[in-house]
């Protein structure tokens, strides 16, 4: 019984720290309820940057690969060493080979590097998973190159690319909160200064966080169901086409 | 601030010449302090290997479940999703009321997030066997037991071994945050001195080779696993 209410009394506090501001454990500042907003600033900042920068690489190249259908091979392996990379390290080498640079950037670009593998695999599948018969259907009519990649393969691979990007967008805010490691604070700093902001701010700030990743997803889930073009069910002809993927699909995870 | 904190964690003690008195990547002091780095990499494969096993034997569990009944599917989908979604770093201090600080937290957390990764493809590797293959087992008086374990199960192995490359891999990657948690691993000794270029590299070197390393005996153990796959190439 004690035990029970001895950690909802930790979770009221919790709460507690992110609405109303407090002195700080250490004394002297305050900390949690508004103190949080530039926290939650500098973490949105970090993480819009990173994710600019990703899909400003990515999304070309990613397209580009589909429609030429080469690439398949570098493609597989971007994201299988993407994903072996542990996002700590990154950021560490990144600070530790590039002292001189801002402590901002070098966290933002390697949040961008993290980003960039979802988005590529998920623009490349997108768009070699476009129905080769639309393709040469639109060749029939006499469009370019480009043409077909602006008004066939990107509105019928939209729904994947948007896939990739809440994939990236969500992994990017979590390790976003690791930031305060190297001095960016962002949301993650109540949890990683825990003397100065004491168990309810870490509990506090863990929360926040963990809301931010799951409003992300939800809003992001959103919008890739309203840009899904009327008449393709990406759940319903997924596993149609997986089979005339073969191989290609089976090795690539596409949106988690 | 952040020295404050993690007063517990000593920066390393360095002595060496000029190269490590600059940060940069000094071969002799990688050779003379690489035992430094054994029981962290060590607790790092143990977290791992530990957290992989328990979610596979609970996703599998589930997509039995949720291969007996369909509509069971959806919300396990749903809800391992929303495992996913959380932040690890959160979740360890969300489990700091309940489970304190250390292996446990951490292995749960790891568990929680390859769940969906590890379920998603037992059901995608269930939805691939072949209606015609479930038939003929059928006609030959297969029970639902056996068809699952002799025909269904073998037939999915592929995709359940894509899903464990993908969890071990990640997870390899998570594993790197647990020394938050307070579990140790290579990250707290990557971030012990993170200035330290031969440091980074090699803690952050190890920790790569080793989700390579554990990559390529999934891949061994499923080329071993499937001789129908090998005979058809």
């Amino acid at each position: 019984m004690s035990t029970t209410l001895a950690f909802l009394g930790d979770f009221g506090d919790a709460f507690d720290y992110i609405f109303h501001s407090r002195e700080s454990q250490a004394g002297g500042a305050r900390v949690g309820g508004s103190e949080l907003l530039p926290l939650l600033w500098t973490h949105l900042k970090v993480t819009g940057a990173a994710m600019g920068i990703a899909i400003a690489i990515a999304l070309p190249i990613g397209l580009a690969l589909g429609h030429t259908g080469r690439g398949a091979f570098a493609t597989i392996s971007v994201s299988n060493v993407g994903r072996a990379v542990p996002s700590i390290a990154l950021i560490a080498f990144f600070v530790a080979f590039f002292p001189r640079t801002p402590e901002f950037w070098n966290v933002t670009v390697a949040l961008a590097l993290l980003a960039i593998p979802p988005i590529l695999t998920n623009a490349f599948v997108g768009v070699r998973q476009v129905s080769r018969d639309a393709v040469d259907a639109a060749r029939g009519m006499g469009m370019s190159g480009t043409q077909i990649v602006r008004s066939v393969e990107l509105p019928l691979a939209l729904p994947l690319i948007f896939g990739g990007i809440k994939t990236s967008t969500v992994n990017v805010i979590a390790t976003a909160t690791i930031a305060p490691l190297v001095g960016v604070l962002t949301l993650g700093d109540p949890i990683i200064s825990g003397t100065v902001h004491g168990r309810a701010g870490q509990i506090g700030a863990s929360i926040v966080v963990a809301l931010l990743a799951v409003l992300a997803e939800l809003a992001l889930s959103a919008v890739q169901r309203a840009v899904t073009p009327t008449g393709v069910k990406l759940e319903k002809g997924a596993s149609a086409r997986a089979s005339r993927l073969g191989t290609l699909k089976r090795r690539i995870q596409t949106v988690p | 601030m952040i020295e404050l904190v993690f007063a517990q964690l000593q920066r390393r003690d360095r002595s060496g010449g000029d190269c490590v008195a600059d940060n940069g990547i000094c071969p002799d002091w990688i050779a003379d302090n690489f035992d430094r780095y054994l029981d962290p990499f060590w607790q790092h494969v143990y977290l791992t290997l530990v957290s992989v096993a328990i979610g596979f034997a609970i996703a599998f569990a589930l997509a039995l479940l949720a291969h007996r009944r369909r509509w069971l599917a959806p919300p396990i989908t749903q809800v391992t999703g929303i495992l996913y979604t959380l932040p690890s770093v959160a979740v360890f201090f969300l489990l700091l009321p309940l489970t304190g600080r250390g292996n446990t937290t951490a292995i749960i957390a790891l568990v929680a997030y390859s769940l969906l990764i590890l379920f998603r493809n037992f059901m995608a590797g269930f939805d691939n066997v072949p209606d015609e293959s479930k038939d003929a087992g059928r006609g030959m008086g297969l029970s639902y037991r056996q068809l699952l374990w002799q025909v269904e199960l073998p037939l999915a192995l592929p995709e359940i071994m894509a899903g464990l490359r993908i969890a071990v891999t990640t997870t390899v990657g998570l594993t790197a945050l647990v020394f938050l948690a307070g579990a140790g691993g290579l990250g707290e000794a990557l971030f012990a001195d993170i200035n330290f270029r031969s440091n980074v590299l090699v803690a952050g070197g190890l920790a790569v080779l080793l989700a390579v390393v554990l990559d390529l005996l999934i891949l061994a153990l499923q080329w071993a696993l499937t001789p129908w796959m090998r005979a058809r190439a």
